[in-house]
């Protein structure tokens, strides 16, 4: 089941690749077909066991309706980061107020976190740095406004957490 | 038409690319440095990659390249820099001098 | 023609970054700092191949773009768990 999911994403990658677009005629070479074939099944037989722990969450249609979802709100956030990072950058003061904090979050599978992790890297002045076993995450907030770990993490994780949850729990 | 709006997508990219790296020569320490830079030129360099999809129209076999390269360095850049920010505090890098605060060395002392 | 000045202020500007994290390379106070430049710079040199591919109209600097950026993430990874080893003093 691992190595079929793995099979598959290699395969819709390597055809993203070798894509010919010419619209009427034939999109794809066929020795591009067979080689890919051959490449995706080498690449599924040797790495497919470390690739997902639960394969069947990646055949449930809604993760991916809720994945269009959050698409367009992380660009939004992607956008005000950038923006923000402009003002701090060109401010002849620079207004930072940086420090270390701790937040705790209730996702529990490692893709979760994983993306949860993205997802606060690219949003405004924090930056993930190292988390634990048991589910707490430390972060560079680059202008603190609270050092209690509720209200961190009611300010910097909420808004991603219960979107995440129906994508990746 | 095509043409025009990928060159402002491109332009405004490289503006972010600027910003960037101006905030790499500017802030103080690493942890500051690490996250102007990695935000600003992530999504800097999709934007002209995104700018170069456009321009040669998306279903091109270029433009889709491109945009699957955009995809990409939106997933590995900032794994690259929590790597490199973890790394560097186990490394020994303090923090600026007007920092608030620091758990991370609070709870590794408690290790 | 007035194209032509647009793309040779795009590549001036990604010229500037480069010095910069060239700059930060060789004054970097600290190991981690030239590692970050390090990493920042291959980014910025992405989008240059990706500007060249326009500008000279050949499809093939694409494939360099992504070859570059698949390398320097890998050899980033490689830094940093170097550094996490400690036993390296300035």
């Amino acid at each position: 089941m691992r190595k079929l999911v793995m099979f598959i994403v290699s395969f819709i990658t390597w055809m993203l690749l070798v894509f010919r677009g010419k619209a009427g005629t034939c999109c794809f070479n066929l020795q591009d077909v067979i080689a890919g074939l051959f490449a995706a099944m080498l690449t599924a037989l040797i790495f497919g066991e470390t690739f997902t722990k639960n394969p069947h969450k990646f055949f449930d249609l809604r993760r991916y309706l809720w994945f269009l979802v959050y698409l367009p709100m992380f660009l939004y956030w992607c956008l005000l980061a950038n923006l923000d990072v402009v003002y701090r950058v060109f401010h002849p003061k620079m207004p930072i107020n940086p420090g270390i904090v701790k937040v705790k979050t209730t996702l529990k599978s490692k893709s979760g976190i994983t993306a949860l992790c993205n997802s606060i890297t690219l949003t405004p002045g924090t930056l993930c740095v190292d988390l634990t076993d048991d589910g707490y995450i430390y972060i560079h907030w680059i202008n603190v406004e609270s050092q209690n770990v509720e209200e961190a993490s009611r300010m910097i994780i909420q808004k991603f957490e219960k979107i995440l949850t129906r994508i990746f729990e | 038409m095509n043409e025009i709006i990928g060159l402002i997508f491109i332009a405004v990219g490289v503006f972010f690319d600027l910003a960037g790296c101006i905030g790499l020569a500017r802030l103080p320490d690493i942890y500051n440095r690490l996250q102007a830079a990695t935000k600003s030129v992530t999504l800097g360099t999709c934007l002209i990659l995104a700018g170069c999809a456009v321009f040669k129209g998306i279903l091109s076999p270029m433009g889709i390249k491109a945009l699957i390269c955009g995809v990409f360095i939106l997933l590995t850049s900032p794994t690259a820099a929590h790597a490199l920010a973890r790394g560097a505090h186990l490394f020994g890098v303090k923090l600026w001098d007007k920092s608030v605060c620091d758990m991370y060395e609070q709870d590794k002392k408690n290790f | 023609m007035s194209a032509d000045i647009i793309y040779q202020v795009f590549f001036g500007v990604l010229l500037a970054c480069c010095s910069i994290c060239m700059y930060r390379i060789s004054s970097g106070p600290t190991v981690p700092d030239r590692t970050v430049a390090i990493d920042i710079m291959g980014v910025v040199m992405v989008g240059f191949c990706a500007i060249l591919s326009i500008v000279t109209g050949k499809d093939y600097y694409i494939n360099i773009a992504i070859a570059w950026a698949l390398l320097s993430f890998i050899g980033t990874l490689a830094l940093a768990k170097f550094l996490e080893g400690k036993g390296f003093d300035e």
